[in-house]
């Protein structure tokens, strides 16, 4: 219905800027999303964002979105109808956007894009993630601490960097405070389908995992842990209400601000194509409040790991890091540079299972 | 690796779980193709169901009227499409396409209030002396009900469609609705029922999704699983019976595939994860050497002038 509605007002407002140009127009911004916006997890907080720019701008701008694109070509199709009807701004908020958003780009170079997780730029591309693999380090050191089976089970999407990164943040940061501590991890190759995360919740649960983490948009498993009384995370936002009971803490999206900046820097002329990677410290990756499931002094914990992560004291990634094949990655004392971490495409050492490609 | 981690009781009830709603699904939309009509808005009416089956049963407390709720959402939505294709003839692809958006977008709509809400639990089948039965007794006979409703109800069109008179109409009308127009069948109102039912069980098996295989309520929640059950009908042949062995065959491939990775079997999880739809294709394949029986109207408007 959206959707339609959104094609359908796109189409008109093509033909009626083909007609005239309207002076002191409102700058139009666009998003496209993955899932719908009811989610709950990553479109959602998405579009929190969105919302949050219609209220502090909305006397200059005005927002539109099209949901539920999927990645490749209706992503192409959707942004050059997106650029047609006049949209000078347009955020594309999933990875597998990023060959699109290039594409699309070259053919409007004066409509700016905005692309979140890629590492593709051009002139009038820019790319903008979160260090979500922060917010990792603090949930897997709770899990290591708070699991008693020492299994932790991993729902992950695709086996691109941003995902790698996370499990291998998680890992090492439950390793450290739960030397037994063994991952579960199964990829199911979607990014939002709660029938199949819930399958795989079950089936990690089967094989003794009383704490679930997830890297998919639905709170599905979140549910299926409160059914069955073990305990798991909100992902890319709080999910409290899906699972009272289960639910430890979260990582939480906060693209509000960023959106802001971004738009004022394109009122006010000064936007270049740049790339953003910001944490818990400028707070784009926020932790949900803690569970009192969580003992108190584990919460001390994990709010000192926040803490030092947002400070810059500590790094998720410090060495001596191996990988899985045993090779050095960091020598003791070494943090990871951005640029291995972008492309990070291997397990450190202890993760169980071959990553796919 | 160590398969016998895996506690085959376990693994064959979340099979059933996983294939019982594309079960239902596609044993509605056999009958609907049976009597000559493509209806490609299962994925819309599954959602409905599942937005209607949760908020009903949240509001009464009770699952079973939760699931009558979406059988009567899945079957109203139908009626739209019913409507059009039907008495105004429009054209039943773009008709069908535009049912799924439409339930996708009003399902949304009516699930604002739903989302983080908890359904009330769905009872299991739960009789001592059949679950005493060795080994057989907890894998079979201890599942939700719904699991055992959804092949009563493949038994039931099997038996309606072969065995009585309603049944050898209905599959007049779908094979040469002229003919049967011309012995003074009623081609339309036998498809607005079939449609109808389509509609009702497309519900159910939506419902079944946001109250037992997930209980939740999320938008979008049913992520395709109505265009599987389209492609189930076509894959069992619109032979009743198949759909069942098309469901559990894709449910099963998918579940076994996740608790594979889940024991850490050292297979490359790309293979893993495409098998259910390469063992689709290649029964796909073996099922077309055989002659098809594809219903001879399939898709065709009828108008009784012409």
């Amino acid at each position: 219905m959206r959707l339609m509605k959104s094609l359908l007002t796109g189409a008109a407002l093509a033909v009626g800027l083909a007609g005239a140009v309207f002076a002191q127009e409102k700058l139009k911004v666009g998003f496209i999303y993955i899932g719908p916006v009811g989610d709950l997890g990553w479109t959602y907080q998405h579009d929190l964002g969105r919302k949050a720019l219609d209220a502090a701008l909305g006397d200059k701008i005005e927002t539109s979105y099209v949901e539920s694109v999927p990645e490749g070509a209706d992503a192409e199709r959707v942004l050059t109808q997106m650029a047609l009807s006049g949209t000078k701004l347009i955020f594309t908020t999933s990875f597998g956007y990023m060959d699109p958003t290039i594409n699309v780009a070259k053919k409007f170079p004066d409509v700016k894009f905005e692309h979140a997780t890629g590492y593709k730029r051009a002139k009038n591309v820019s790319t903008y993630s979160a260090r979500f693999y922060q917010g990792r380090t603090v949930i897997g050191y709770i899990a290591g601490k708070m699991t008693k089976t020492n299994t932790i089970g991993y729902i992950a999407s695709f086996p691109i960097p941003e995902v790698v990164r996370g499990i291998n943040a998680a890992y090492l940061a439950a390793k450290a405070v739960n030397p037994k501590v063994k991952f579960k991890v199964i990829w199911v190759f979607t990014w939002f389908d709660p029938g199949k995360e819930a399958d795989a919740a079950n089936a990690l649960i089967e094989q003794g995992a009383d704490v679930i983490m997830q890297h998919t948009d639905s709170p599905a498993a979140l549910t299926i842990a409160e059914e069955k009384g073990i305990y798991a995370f909100g992902q890319a936002s709080d999910m409290l209400q899906f699972g009272p009971d289960a639910r430890l803490s979260s990582i939480i999206d906060n693209w509000g601000p960023y959106y802001i900046e971004r738009v004022k820097a394109v009122l006010d002329g000064t936007w270049k194509s740049k790339a953003t990677w910001d944490g818990i410290g400028p707070g784009m990756v926020k932790i949900g409040a803690f569970s009192d499931k969580i003992p108190a002094d584990v919460q001390a914990g994990a709010k000192a790991l926040e803490k030092g992560l947002a400070d810059g004291s500590l790094n998720s990634f410090t060495g001596p890091i191996n990988k899985q094949d045993g090779s050095v990655w960091l020598k003791a004392g070494e943090v990871a540079d951005d640029a291995t971490l972008a492309s990070m495409n291997f397990y450190v050492q202890g993760v169980d299972g071959k990553l796919p490609n | 690796m160590d398969l016998s981690s895996i506690n085959p009781v376990v693994l064959i009830a979340s099979i059933m779980v996983a294939s019982t709603p594309i079960l239902l699904a596609g044993i509605g939309e056999l009958v609907v193709e049976k009597a000559g009509v493509l209806n490609l808005g299962v994925e819309g009416m599954m959602i409905t169901g599942a937005i209607f089956g949760f908020a009903v049963s949240v509001e009464t407390g009770s699952p079973w009227l939760g699931l009558l709720g979406a059988m009567f959402g899945g079957a109203l939505i139908s009626l739209t499409f019913g409507i059009l294709t039907q008495y105004l003839l429009s054209n039943q692809v773009a008709t069908g396409l535009a049912l799924t958006m439409f339930g996708l977008g009003l399902s949304a709509l009516m699930g604002q209030r739903y989302t983080g809400t908890k359904p009330p639990s769905f009872p299991k089948l739960d009789i001592q002396v059949l679950k005493d039965i060795p080994y057989i007794g907890r894998m079979l006979l201890s599942h939700d009900y719904m699991v055992y409703i959804s092949l009563l109800l493949v038994a039931a069109v099997w038996y309606f469609l072969k065995f009585t008179k309603g049944g050898l109409i209905l599959r007049a009308v779908g094979e040469n609705h002229a003919a049967a127009h011309a012995l003074g069948y009623k081609v339309v109102r036998i498809r607005i029922l079939a449609i109808m039912f389509g509609g009702a069980c497309a519900g159910l098996g939506g419902a079944y999704l946001s109250l037992i295989r997930v209980p939740q309520w999320t938008e979008g929640m049913t992520a395709g699983a109505g265009w599987i059950a389209l492609a189930l009908v076509v894959f069992a042949s619109w032979r009743p019976w198949r759909v069942i062995l098309g469901a559990y065959l894709f449910g099963g491939v998918t579940v076994l595939q996740l608790n594979l990775q889940a024991v850490g079997v050292n297979i490359p999880v790309a293979y893993l994860s495409m098998t259910p739809y390469l063992v689709t294709i290649i029964v796909l394949v073996f099922i077309s050497g055989a002659r098809t029986s594809a219903p001879a109207s399939l898709g065709r408007v009828f108008h009784a002038s012409h």
